[in-house]
C-alpha cells in the first residue's frame, strides 16, 4: 500500500509539474510581456511610474532572462506564495483568489455530495427496476441532464427567479445577510441559496453518474453469487446493499476522477451565469481584460485542487478494492 | 444428380433470413442491427435532415440573418392565423403589426392591424443572397409579401429575425463539431494508434499525458486559451482557433478508445496468423486491425461530437469564443443574457432548443451505434 501511495504521489507531481508549465504558457500567451501592460495600466491610471520599480519587477519577473529563467523563477514565486500582481486590480493575486476560492470549492464540493446522493439511490432503483416506467423516466432525464449544457439551465432558473421575485442575482445570500457577520442565522440562509448552484453544477454528473451506477448494477445482479444469497434466502434489501452493491460501486467511484473537473469547471459557468461572487466573475474579467497573472493562477490552482481530489479518490479507491493498486 | 447440379445447387442465394446472415458482409450485419434500435435510426434521419436545412439556411429563411428591421425591435414571434376574422378556415396568414410605444414605460408593443392581411407564401421573392454562395437569387422558401413581416420566432434587440439567424447559427455551431472531430480523430488515431500498436516508452508518456489532459478541467482551460486569440482576427480564423483548442483537448477519448482497441486486438489469433502468413506491419493494420473496431471508433466519434458543440455554445456564450457578427446558437444565446431583456423577449432563448436536439440526437445515434457496433454480441 505504501508502495502504490508513493508511487501514486509522485506521478501527482509529474502532473503538477505539467500543470504549471500550462498555466504558465497561459499567462505567456497574449503579445507583449506583463511589465508593458502593468506599465501601460498604471499610466492609464495616472499613476506616476517610477523608474526604480519598473527595474526591480524586471529582475524579480526575470523579463530580460531566457523562457525557461522566467517559468523557474515564476515556479520559485509560486512555492512561497507570490502568484504575481494583478494588472486590473492593482492587488497581489493570491490575495484576490483567497478571497474567493473558498466559495468555489464549497459549491462545487456542496454538488458533488448532491450528485452521489441524487445518482446512487436512482441508479440502483432503476437497475431493480429494469425497463419500469420510473426507470425509463430516469433513463430521460439523464440524457436531458446531458444533452442542456450547464450554463442554460443557470439561465432558465434564473428567468424563473427573476419572473417570481423581481431579482436579477440569485447571490448565495439573502440581501440582509451580506454583510453581516457569521451567525448561526446567517449560516442557514447560506444553505438555502446554496443548494441552488450546487444542484445546477450537478446535472450532468448525476446524469453520468446514474448512467454508470445503473449498468453496473445491472451487471453484478444476474452474477451466480446473487442468486445463491437469494436462493439461501436473504432479504432482498440486505442482499441487494451487502453484495452486487458493493462491487458495482467500485468501477464507479473511480470516475470520481473526471467528475471533479466537470465540477469546477461547471462552477465557473454557473456562478458566472447567476451572479454569484465566487472565482468565477474574477476569472472571467480576468480573461476579458488579458489579465493573465490572475487568470493562469486561477487555471492553476483549480487544475491542482483537481489533480489532489483524484489522487485522494485513488488512494480511498485502493484502500477499498486491492486490485487497482497493481493498475497504476 | 451430375456434378454440374449439385454445384449449381451450392450456389443459389440461400433463401431464408436466417441463412441470409451468414453471407451477410459486417457492414450490413452492423446495419441491420442498427435498424433495429428506433430511436437511434429516427436520431440519424434528425440529423441529416438538420444539416440539410443548415446548408441551405439563406433559402429557408424569409430574411437574411443581418438585416436590421428598425421598426421592429423584439418583435414577438408572428402570430400564423388559419381563421378569418368570420372564423373560416383559410390558407394560412399574418397580420401586418405595428409598433406602438407606451408613453410612460418608453416600452414598445407590437400590436396587429387587422386590416391587412398577408398570406404565407413559398418560393417569395425577398432579399437577395448567394445560395450555396454559388449563384444569386432572391427566391426564399417561406415569407409574405413587402409591406408585411413574417418573424416566425420574433426579433431580437437590432431587429433582426431570429429564426433565420438561428438557421444561420446552425452553419457554425453544427459544423464546428465536425470538423473538430475530424481533427480530434486524426490526433487520436494516429497518437492512440501508435501507443496501442508499439506500446513501450511511447506508450507510457502518451498515457501519462492523456491522463494529465483529462485531470486538468477543460473549461477553464479552453477559457483561457481561447481568450489568448486576438480580438482583431476575423471570424473564419477564430473558428478555426476554437476547432484547434476544442481538439487540443479532445483527441485523448478517442486516443483512449483506439489504444484499447489495438491493445486487445494486437493478441487476437487473426493477427498472429496474418502475421505468419507473411503480411506487412501496414496490412496488419490496415486490412485486418482497423476494420473490426471501425464500428467501435464511429460510436465514439458519434458520441464526442456534442461535447465539442456544446464546447463552442458554453465558450461562444461566456463572450470567450465566437463573438458577434459571427453567428452562432451560442452567439445568439449570448445575446439574451441579459435577465431584464429575457424576462420581456423569452423567445431569446429559442435557440437553446436546436442545441438540445442536437446534442440528444447524437448521444441517441452514437448509443445505437455502439449496440450495433459488435454483431456477434447477442
Amino acid at each position: 500500500m505504501l508502495k502504490f501511495m508513493a508511487r501514486r504521489f509522485s506521478l501527482m507531481l509529474v502532473t503538477l509539474v505539467m500543470v504549471s508549465i500550462i498555466s504558465f504558457i497561459i499567462i505567456q500567451l497574449p503579445p507583449g510581456d506583463f511589465l508593458t501592460s502593468y506599465v501601460g495600466a498604471l499610466m492609464l491610471a495616472g499613476d506616476v511610474v517610477d523608474n526604480d520599480q519598473i527595474e526591480a519587477l524586471k529582475v524579480r519577473y526575470g523579463l530580460g532572462d531566457p523562457i525557461y529563467v522566467q517559468y523557474f523563477k515564476w515556479v520559485n514565486g509560486l512555492l512561497h506564495g507570490d502568484l504575481g500582481r494583478s494588472l486590473e486590480w492593482g492587488r497581489p493575486v493570491r490575495v484576490l483568489i483567497m478571497d474567493r476560492l473558498p466559495w468555489s470549492f464549497t459549491i462545487s464540493m456542496v454538488s458533488f455530495l448532491f450528485v452521489w446522493a441524487i445518482a446512487l439511490p436512482i441508479g440502483i432503483y432503476s437497475a431493480t427496476h429494469q425497463y419500469s416506467i420510473p426507470d425509463y423516466l430516469a433513463t430521460f432525464i439523464g440524457f436531458i441532464g446531458l444533452a442542456v449544457p450547464n450554463f442554460l439551465i443557470a439561465l432558465l432558473v434564473l428567468w424563473w427567479v427573476f419572473r417570481s421575485s423581481g431579482q436579477v442575482i440569485v447571490g448565495l445570500f439573502s440581501p440582509d445577510f451580506v454583510n453581516a457577520p457569521w451567525s448561526l442565522a446567517k449560516a442557514l440562509d447560506l444553505l438555502k441559496h446554496l443548494w441552488l448552484p450546487a444542484l445546477i453544477v450537478g446535472t450532468s454528473g448525476t446524469a453520468g453518474t446514474i448512467r454508470t451506477i445503473r449498468a453496473n448494477m445491472l451487471d453484478e445482479l444476474t452474477k451466480p453469487y446473487v442468486m445463491m444469497a437469494r436462493a439461501k434466502g436473504v432479504a432482498e434489501r440486505k442482499l441487494l446493499l451487502k453484495y452486487p452493491l458493493r462491487v458495482a460501486l467500485i468501477p464507479t467511484a473511480s470516475t470520481i476522477g473526471w467528475i471533479l473537473p466537470g465540477l469546477f469547471a461547471g462552477e465557473l459557468i454557473v456562478s458566472s451565469v447567476l451572479g454569484i461572487p465566487t472565482l468565477s466573475p474574477v476569472f472571467f474579467q480576468a480573461l476579458r481584460s488579458q489579465d493573465m497573472f490572475l487568470a493562469g493562477s486561477i487555471v492553476l490552482i483549480l487544475s491542482t485542487l483537481t489533480v489532489i481530489g483524484s489522487l485522494v479518490s485513488d488512494i480511498a479507491l485502493a484502500l477499498v478494492d486491492p486490485r487497482i493498486k497493481g493498475s497504476v | 444428380m451430375s456434378q454440374q447440379e449439385i454445384l449449381e445447387q451450392q450456389v443459389t442465394p440461400p433463401a431464408s433470413e436466417d441463412e441470409k446472415v451468414y453471407v451477410a458482409s459486417q457492414a450490413q450485419l452492423v446495419w441491420w442491427r442498427f435498424r433495429k434500435h428506433k430511436v437511434a435510426l429516427g436520431s440519424a434521419i434528425l440529423l441529416i435532415v438538420l444539416y440539410t436545412i443548415i446548408i441551405s439556411a439563406d433559402f429557408l429563411g424569409p430574411y437574411e440573418p443581418r438585416t436590421n428591421h428598425v421598426k421592429y425591435i423584439y418583435a414577438p414571434p408572428a402570430k400564423i392565423h388559419l381563421r378569418d376574422a368570420e372564423g373560416r378556415f383559410v390558407w394560412p396568414f399574418v397580420y401586418a403589426t405595428v409598433g406602438e410605444m407606451d408613453p410612460n414605460s418608453l416600452r414598445v408593443s407590437y400590436v396587429e392591424d387587422k386590416s391587412q392581411r398577408f398570406p404565407i407564401g413559398f418560393f417569395v421573392p425577398g432579399e437577395k443572397y448567394k445560395f450555396l454562395g454559388l449563384f444569386e437569387t432572391n427566391v426564399h422558401f417561406i415569407g409574405v409579401a413587402p409591406g408585411g413581416t413574417l418573424f416566425l420566432t420574433g426579433t431580437d434587440g437590432q431587429g433582426r429575425d431570429m429564426f433565420s439567424r438561428i438557421l444561420a447559427g446552425g452553419r457554425i455551431s453544427l459544423s464546428i463539431g465536425l470538423v473538430g472531430i475530424a481533427m480530434s480523430f486524426f490526433l487520436g488515431i494516429l497518437i492512440g494508434g501508435l501507443s496501442g500498436y508499439y506500446g513501450g516508452l511511447f506508450d507510457t508518456v502518451t498515457q501519462r499525458v492523456i491522463e494529465l489532459i483529462r485531470g486538468v478541467p477543460d473549461v477553464p482551460l479552453w477559457m483561457a486559451l481561447s481568450a489568448a486569440l486576438p480580438p482583431k482576427w476575423p471570424v473564419t480564423r477564430v473558428y478555426f482557433g476554437i476547432v484547434i483548442i476544442l481538439s487540443l483537448i479532445g483527441w485523448t477519448g478517442l486516443a483512449r478508445v483506439v489504444r484499447g482497441k489495438f491493445m486487445s486486438l494486437r493478441e487476437e489469433d487473426f493477427v498472429m496468423s496474418a502475421r505468419l502468413a507473411g503480411a506487412s506491419e501496414v496490412r496488419i493494420v490496415f486490412r485486418h486491425m482497423v476494420p473490426s473496431f471501425t464500428s467501435h471508433l464511429i460510436a465514439s466519434i458519434t458520441m464526442s461530437v456534442p461535447g465539442m458543440i456544446l464546447g463552442e455554445t458554453s465558450l461562444s456564450f461566456l463572450g470567450l469564443g465566437l463573438r458577434p457578427p459571427a453567428i452562432s446558437w451560442g452567439v445568439l444565446l449570448a445575446e439574451s443574457q441579459k435577465i431584464s431583456v429575457l424576462a420581456e423577449s423569452p423567445w431569446l432563448l429559442l435557440p437553446a432548443i436546436p442545441i438540445i436536439i442536437v446534442v440528444l440526437a447524437f448521444n441517441f445515434m452514437g448509443d445505437g451505434i455502439r449496440d450495433a457496433a459488435d454483431p456477434y454480441s447477442r
